[in-house]
């Protein structure tokens, strides 16, 4: 009897510790960050050390004999270069309207810096080219003049420099740089992709330098103390083609990064949340704040540019924080920093507003990315995006948006940033993109959508369920095409029942006082 | 007076655990709805869910318990003494009247109780049911056809559930204070609890009535 007892009891014991530590999220954890670690370390390893080549032990004079020396033994690589979108910067899409098309920095025009034509001598900075003759589309460019340092050093000193046309920075040793090649880190992206739009986290919101070296608190993917990923871990690239798509310059709804790829599709211990992912996209949820360590610009309006100081000089404004809110070369910004995304429905395809598209008369704001999407569309879920507005120049004869060419090295060219004269600079801008101009200048309110998808945070400091699903402060306040819970209630049930309640209360009330009265007058 | 056996064991348990359930989801539902914060919104969502088919389940077994033993005839409406109840709620329960129908163990309810309990099943539960159950395999539109009945639509849906709410918050007030109503204030829950309530014996004015059952 005393034996079978223990036994019962030992058993319960075994049984509940299994059950609590196989239950326990602390165990889940730990196994976790684990694998986490080991990833890390089998990362680092290189199968090839080309500080070892022979062909690599000398002195060069220029980049193109590096990159010569790259295809004397990788001989066929230049073909997938010469057809990448980071060097022709466009490449087919299907789009609403237009069909199969190209699209890319090509022929799109954004509104930020606006656009390329006119301005390359600064803009191929971050195109993977050296010089401006192997023009953009350039499928039988010249192999020599693809910058493969720029995504490939491994040394950390590879600088293109400031205004020289694609070329390197000279202060870059390139014999050491050509040593160190090897699969791009987080520093060979994000010297572009962190810097967009003419600085840091200027164009994205959700990647910028803070990210190079970060925390889980920022993201938990790219932090030091968290999964340590570099770029090409989630946008995984086969020859050349890198998987990825942003849908500024994007708008097919083809070879795009999922959370997907590593998480699984019912990644919550809840059935209730696992269903929100079939209208919810992850990012939603999991990235309650954008621009965490530095500002986005939210708002740019070109048509105050030009001011300048009583030298005649180009002068800045910088406010508390440390972000322009004036430039005379750019005009008035505005940033924003901790920042709540907007929300929108998303179904994988875009329209896009490209060059020499001409404006509809009944437009007053022109949406340069339309992202398509809706409740009742099964593909659509909703996205958090940072939206950026701009005041940006326009032609009001040919009613296009105009492309100004900005950037020059020197003054006279008709560059805006040298010669602060907008009818010139427009005239040079449209002429390089080969489009009209009626030499009348006006403006034009524009807005895009930036999804925001990096900056992923700690799960503790997701959304909860009250920050949607509450008639004070929705989230997706904006978001009316359905009906939510808690958020949307029918006005006339809800008075109505309330006020029915009030009256039975009234009425019980009411027959029980008199109830109560007539009792005591008969006694 | 006799003191005779009622409610029987099932409808005692029938009816205390569907009072519970009822409360318990009309304060999370209500929570869902957005009224207030209390439990906090998925737990409320889900102890509403669970509530929920808790409460279908108890209906199964109710309905099926009442037409084993017959005794869904005692909800069957009956337009007799309807005026004479009203009359007596509105007028001679003030002169301490005496009540226009007995209560017997064949013959539970008044007519109006059986207009209201009639209306509770035929209207208001069906329409709570019938939507819940709608809006728990809502699957948001075609939601990579998961929805089998592919609404696409949760408005009318949730509108409707509303609406029964409220109607059945006003039938719980109502009903509490009815309950006060019987021969003292205490004599109907005490019957509720204990399944014993003293019912007067036969005499002439409740004769007719008698008949009719």
């Amino acid at each position: 009897m005393r034996n079978s007892f223990l036994t019962v009891v030992i058993f319960a014991v075994v049984v509940s510790a299994t059950y609590f530590y196989l239950k326990s999220p602390d165990i889940v954890q730990t196994k976790l960050e684990v694998l986490k670690e080991n990833y890390s370390k089998t990362r680092d390893k290189k199968p090839v050390d080309h500080s070892k080549f022979e062909v690599l032990q000398k002195q060069f004079s220029s980049p193109q004999e590096v990159v010569k020396t790259c295809m004397s033994c990788h001989n066929e690589v230049h073909k997938e270069l010469l057809d990448s979108p980071h060097f022709r910067w466009q490449r087919p899409v299907y789009e609403n309207g237009r069909g199969v098309t190209y699209l890319g920095k090509a022929n799109a025009i954004n509104n930020f810096c606006i656009g390329v034509q006119g301005s390359e001598v600064s803009c191929n900075k971050c195109h993977a080219s050296f010089g401006e003759d192997e023009a953009m589309l350039a499928m039988d460019g010249n192999a020599e003049n693809i910058d493969c340092l720029v995504c490939h050093d491994n040394s950390a000193t590879y600088l293109k420099g400031n205004n020289m046309n694609g070329y390197p920075d000279k202060s870059v040793d390139l014999s050491l740089v050509a040593k160190s090649v090897g699969t791009p880190t987080r520093d060979n992206c994000g010297v572009c992709h962190f810097f967009g739009g003419g600085g840091n986290n200027v164009k994205h919101g959700d990647l910028e330098k803070a990210q190079f070296h970060t925390t889980k608190e920022i993201d938990v993917h790219m932090a030091d103390n968290g999964g340590n990923l570099i770029c090409i871990d989630c946008h995984t690239t086969e020859n050349h083609n890198i998987k990825g798509r942003l849908f500024t310059i994007e708008s097919s709804n083809t070879n795009r990064v999922s959370c997907t790829d590593c998480h699984t599709e019912l990644p919550h211990e809840s059935m209730v949340l696992n269903e929100h992912t079939v209208k919810v996209a992850c990012q939603t949820c999991h990235i309650p704040t954008y621009a965490k360590v530095n500002s986005v610009n939210t708002d740019w309006d070109w048509s105050t540019a030009g001011k300048l100081d009583k030298d005649g000089k180009p002068f800045e404004v910088e406010d508390s924080l440390g972000d322009h809110i004036y430039k005379s070369i750019k005009g008035t910004f505005k940033y924003a920093r901790n920042k709540k995304p907007d929300y929108i429905w998303f179904n994988g395809t875009a329209e896009h507003y490209l060059l020499g598209d001409k404006i509809s008369e009944k437009e007053t704001l022109l949406v340069m990315n339309k992202m398509n999407g809706s409740y009742n569309d099964e593909f659509s879920q909703i996205i958090p995006v940072n939206i950026h507005y701009t005041k940006q120049p326009f032609d009001p004869v040919t009613r296009m948006l105009i492309q100004p060419k900005l950037a020059a090295l020197k003054k006279g060219e008709g560059a805006y940033w040298q010669d602060f004269d907008w009818i010139k600079a427009s005239e040079k801008g449209m002429e390089a993109a080969g489009l009209p101009f009626s030499g009348k200048l006006d403006w034009f309110n524009t807005v895009s959508y930036w999804p925001i998808n990096h900056m992923v945070a700690p799960k503790e400091n997701s959304l909860q369920c009250v920050d949607c699903h509450n008639s004070e402060n929705s989230r997706l306040a904006g978001l009316n095409d359905f009906y939510m819970p808690a958020r949307d209630k029918y006005e006339l049930v809800d008075t109505l029942g309330n006020l029915m309640i009030l009256l039975t209360i009234a009425g019980v009330l009411a027959h029980g006082s008199l109830r109560f009265y007539f009792a005591k007058k008969q006694k | 007076m006799k003191e005779v056996l009622i409610y029987k064991g099932y409808e005692r348990f029938w009816h205390w655990s569907q009072a519970a359930l009822i409360i318990f989801l009309a304060v999370t539902g209500f929570e869902v709805h957005g009224s207030y914060t209390f439990f906090g919104y998925e737990n409320a969502v889900v102890y509403h869910r669970y509530a929920a088919l808790g409460l279908i389940v108890l209906i199964l077994f109710t309905a099926f318990w009442h037409f084993i033993t017959g005794e869904w005839k005692q909800y069957k409406p009956t337009p007799q003494f309807v005026k004479e109840q009203i009359e007596y709620y509105l007028l001679g329960i003030f002169k301490n009247a005496p009540h226009p129908t007995k209560k017997t163990v064949l013959s539970k309810l008044n007519p109006l109780q059986k207009l209201a309990y009639f209306g509770l099943m035929v209207v208001i539960i069906p329409l709570l049911v019938i939507t819940g159950i709608l809006y728990l395999f809502y699957r948001m539109p075609s939601a990579a056809n998961m929805n089998p009945l592919n609404l696409t639509n949760l408005e009318p849906i949730a509108i409707l559930h509303t609406i029964g709410a409220y109607l059945l918050v006003m039938f719980v007030i109502g009903h509490l204070y009815l309950i006060t109503t019987g021969h003292t204030i205490f004599t109907n829950l005490k019957a509720m609890i204990t399944g014993y309530e003293e019912i007067e014996e036969d005499d002439d004015h409740h004769k007719k009535e008698e008949k009719k059952v």
